[in-house]
């Protein structure tokens, strides 16, 4: 896929707008992440287009020298539909964050994922309203004490990967804000999916939400609650690769390679391609304390897309066609003289 | 044709056909106009029918009608009092008592008539023999009966056979006005093609219906219209729906552009996307998105990549795409907004007719948010206003409100067929790959248009979104007096579309002492009254606009040198208000309706009498 030819660098993506997240903030690594995947897809410039919702996140289409549309709040989705049904030759990004996409988004979100549109959907996840000074999101686990939560949260959360999964999304990936070569490598295998690709970053709000990923992303524990999903690969994790995931009935166990029997050839090989949703929906809803978070490409089906389906369909009724113009149509039918 | 009976010749005919929604009464109605299309009659029709889909059977709330004005002359609209009531059961006579005048021939099946039907229908005694009815010519007739007895070598179920009843009723209609059998015959024959029984049975039913009336002379006269004396050229009968959807296509092929339709169904727009999705042969692409909001966003993302984008809708869906409409007014994107307006607030009427979202399309939204507003005046006009809306949309870079209304969309007309080569280019400012003076806000001095930039285009890239920009450069931009000139620059584009569109026309003596003002789908009908009074020599002109957003720059003078003037709406004043505010000088008189239904002839003359006085 990829174009030397055009020899693109990623200083070719920086718009030179003022780049106004905060400072240390999760969102600038998955923006020098795209820019980094952006000069090798063999696309040309002016065939990418970056569309966006409303929040910290949507404020990335400014930052990269693309095409860009920053659209209204929840309704990213629906505009980037339109760019793609429009012109399908476009490579369509679409940047939204928990609260845009799961909440007033989610109607648009999910059908997204149903009719299995080329687009690549990055869901910036720090699990908070950052824009609007930290308010819960969709994405908030129970008890947090929010702006409009004073006394925590009552209510559960989406899991974003369990809803895109649940909605028919052919691709669902997780990443992590501190690992952006990792980071790049899942935006370029969505960009290879055909059909919708589904991407949430765990991303860190320095503000509002900071450390509410730390039990997956720090130093200490990354390795112990990170377990990485390669196609045709084991499900084994920590930090002595000593740990893997097991299918034991009809649920995901972790267990220790070397106790209680268990060897390497027991543990669950990854398979991102199985139509079955049973095991990438358990695998998206791994959790700590009990299970590491599985980050990396989950799932990743062919299935036909809604643009391609419908180009087929245009193509078909204009080769069968006897109308073939306006004029042709005005005059069909019944009709009369005088 | 046996031709026992004389033949009369009349100017005009109205008939309405009325029974329980399921008596397939639209269906008698478009045969029966398919057939007045082959006589060479001008016309136009007006379906009136409950949203349910199956209301409670023989209840006057359950009762579905359609109704056919033809006429020798032009007929400008659906007509108003009945000539012709065919009524299949009681309710539908208790239901259309007010559509009736003295001598209207109401022709009835007989054969529902029980206790049990009059209770349903609301009637403590018989119509039909209470005398009630006896300034009107009853024709009572055993149609569920004959019908069954014409299908019975047939082999069908008894309701099976009853669902042909409705064929027996056109049969005698057709017969009374002289028609030729021919055209509903080429219509059993494509519905039912490879059903030879099917076809059959209705012909025979159809048949049977017309030798009934002719044997048993039902009727003391026929009566005949005769051809219209419409301009030479090819006809075909159309909705304002179809016609519509049949304009945003010649505007997608006299401007080059891709048609996209991102819409949502709702009554009475529905029929729009129905219609738009058929022609992937003429490359539309057709939308139905998953929601109102995502209709006119993706269509908004469709224009942004180069589309003639539009979305349809009715009412409530207006109100839902009120946020993404300001975005496409921010991005200064083409996109057409068409409201096929019903019976408001709320769900309010789904099925029935009014003006009343006007003043939600000129101000329904947030900010100083201005975009073209224009209205179509006939159910066949719709195609030119649709046509009109694409280009004033993709000439000016902006978003336009199209306001049709339920009567014009599902009404159908007598249509002149154009030919493409004679509609005008659209030729909107796309921007040239590579134009070093490119800036995402750079206007046409004189129209304030900005260029069309679409992504694909190599040296173009930019940013667009619904913040606001920086006048010319288009980079973000929160400073006070750039929000100041930002707003303004995008009210001065839409006042200056006033240099683009035809001056407001004055039908009749620009000195009248009452002058009739209208908008929309009311022009048929108060032209006709407006005519009317004129034939009689009383001093009265009409101002129809077709132009709210902005107005043509004439008005005022169009407005000036009037005793009085009435504004005429189907809501309860609301381009009077507007009128009001954009003309303070002149006084306005208000004659209003909000009955879901269209104004009548007789009304609107009782009115301009009064007025007169």
């Amino acid at each position: 896929m990829e174009n030397q030819n055009m020899n693109l660098t990623k200083e070719d993506f920086v718009s030179g707008q003022v780049v106004k997240w905060c400072p240390g903030c999760g969102d600038h690594a998955i923006l020098s992440a795209v820019q980094n995947v952006l000069p090798r897809l063999g696309k040309k410039k002016e065939d990418i287009v970056v569309v966006s919702g409303i929040g910290c996140s949507s404020r990335f289409p400014y930052y990269v020298n693309t095409y860009g549309f920053h659209s209204i709040h929840g309704r990213a989705a629906a505009a980037a539909t339109g760019v793609k049904l429009a012109n399908p030759n476009l490579s369509v990004w679409m940047i939204t964050g928990d609260g845009d996409c799961t909440a007033i988004g989610g109607n648009h979100f999910i059908h997204a994922c149903r009719r299995n549109i080329d687009i690549n959907l990055i869901l910036f996840n720090n699990r908070i309203y950052g824009m609007t000074k930290g308010q819960f999101s969709p994405c908030t686990f129970r008890g947090t004490k929010t702006k409009t939560s004073p006394q925590g949260t009552y209510e559960d959360p989406f899991n974003p990967g369990e809803l895109a999964i649940g909605a028919k999304a052919t691709f669902f990936a997780r990443a992590v804000d501190t690992n952006p070569k990792e980071m790049s490598d899942i935006f370029m295998e969505a960009y290879n999916h055909k059909g919708m690709s589904v991407t949430e970053v765990l991303q860190n709000c320095m503000i509002f939400s900071n450390g509410v990923h730390e039990n997956i992303t720090g130093k200490d524990v990354r390795e112990d609650m990170q377990v990485k999903c390669e196609h045709g690969k084991p499900l084994i994790f920590g930090k002595d690769r000593n740990k893997g995931i097991v299918l034991r009935g009809t649920q995901l166990e972790v267990v220790t390679i070397g106790e209680n029997g268990i060897t390497e050839k027991d543990i669950l090989v990854h398979d991102k391609t199985r139509q079955d949703t049973g095991i990438h929906m358990m695998l998206a809803h791994m959790m700590p304390p009990e299970f590491p978070v599985a980050i990396g490409v989950i799932r990743d089906v062919v299935a036909p897309t809604f643009n391609d389906s419908l180009d087929e369909i245009i193509a078909n009724e204009k080769a069968n066609s006897k109308i073939n113009c306006v004029d042709d149509l005005l005059n069909s039918g019944t009709t009369w003289t005088i | 044709m046996t031709g026992k009976s004389k033949v009369v010749e009349l100017e005009q005919v109205v008939i309405r056909f009325a029974g329980d929604s399921g008596d397939g009464m639209q269906l008698t109605g478009s045969l029966f106009s398919d057939s007045t299309a082959f006589a060479g009659n001008d016309f136009a029709t007006f379906p009136d029918y409950p949203a349910e889909i199956r209301p409670p059977q023989g209840t006057v709330a359950g009762v579905s009608g359609f109704q056919v004005h033809f006429g020798h002359k032009p007929v400008h609209s659906t007509g108003d009092l009945c000539d012709v009531l065919v009524a299949m059961n009681p309710a539908s006579i208790k239901a259309n008592m007010r559509w009736l005048k003295p001598g209207t021939i109401i022709i009835f099946d007989s054969d529902s008539l029980s206790d049990k039907a009059l209770e349903k229908a609301g009637y403590t005694s018989d119509p039909t023999t209470d005398g009630s009815l006896n300034e009107y010519k009853l024709i009572s007739a055993p149609i569920s009966a004959l019908t069954e007895e014409a299908l019975k070598d047939f082999g069908m179920d008894k309701k099976s056979m009853l669902k042909s009843k409705n064929m027996f009723a056109l049969g005698i209609v057709m017969y009374l006005f002289n028609r030729s059998l021919d055209s509903v015959y080429k219509y059993f024959e494509t519905k039912f093609k490879g059903k030879p029984q099917v076809i059959e049975a209705n012909r025979t039913v159809l048949d049977a219906g017309f030798h009934y009336a002719d044997t048993w002379e039902l009727f003391a006269n026929t009566y005949e219209v005769h051809a219209a004396e419409l301009e030479k050229g090819k006809y075909r009968n159309i909705t304002g729906n179809t016609a519509m959807a049949w304009g945003l296509m010649a505007a997608a092929e006299r401007s080059g552009r891709q048609l996209f339709l991102g819409s949502y169904p709702i009554t009475p727009a529905t029929d729009i996307l129905v219609e738009l999705t058929k022609y992937k042969n003429l490359n539309v692409k057709a939308y139905q998105a998953e929601d109102e909001i995502a209709g006119i966003m993706s269509s908004i993302g469709a224009s942004y990549a180069g589309c003639l984008a539009v979305t349809t809708t009715s009412g409530p869906g207006l109100s839902l795409k009120s946020e993404a409409m300001g975005l496409a007014v921010m991005t200064e994107l083409p996109l057409v907004i068409i409201d096929v307006q019903r019976g408001g607030p709320s769900t309010g009427l789904p099925t029935k007719t009014e003006q009343s979202d006007l003043l939600q399309a000129l101000y329904g939204r947030n900010g100083d948010c201005p975009l073209v507003v224009i209205a179509a005046k006939s159910s066949a006009g719709c195609f030119y206003a649709a046509f009109e809306a694409a280009r004033l949309a993709l000439e000016h870079m902006t978003p336009v409100i199209l306001l049709s209304d339920g009567a014009l969309g599902n009404g159908s007309e007598v249509f002149k067929i154009p030919t493409m080569a004679d509609m005008p280019t659209i030729v909107p400012p796309i921007a040239k790959a590579n134009d070093l003076e490119y800036a995402p806000y750079r206007r046409n001095p004189e129209t304030l248009v900005r260029q069309w930039a679409v992504p694909g285009t190599e040296g173009l890239r930019h940013r667009v979104g619904g913040l606001e920009k920086e006048n010319v450069k288009g980079n973000l931009s929160t400073d006070p007096t750039n929000h100041q000139i930002m707003t303004e620059l995008r009210e001065g584009k839409i006042e200056r579309v006033a240099n683009d569109i035809p001056e407001q026309e004055i039908y009749g003596d620009k000195n009248a002492d009452l002058l009739v003002v209208s908008w929309g789908g009311t022009y048929g009908v108060v032209r006709t009254a407006v005519e009317k009074l004129m034939a009689e020599g009383k001093s009265v002109a009409h101002a129809h606009f077709s132009y709210i957003m902005p107005l043509p720059k004439n008005t005022a003078d169009v407005l000036a040198g009037h005793k009085k003037v009435v504004v005429c709406e189907m809501n309860r004043g609301q381009f009077a208000k507007y009128l009001r505010m954009n003309y303070p000088e002149y006084k306005y008189e208000q004659f209003n309706k909000v009955q879901g239904l269209p104004f009548t002839i007789a009304e609107l003359d009782e009115k301009f009498n009064d007025l007169l006085k």
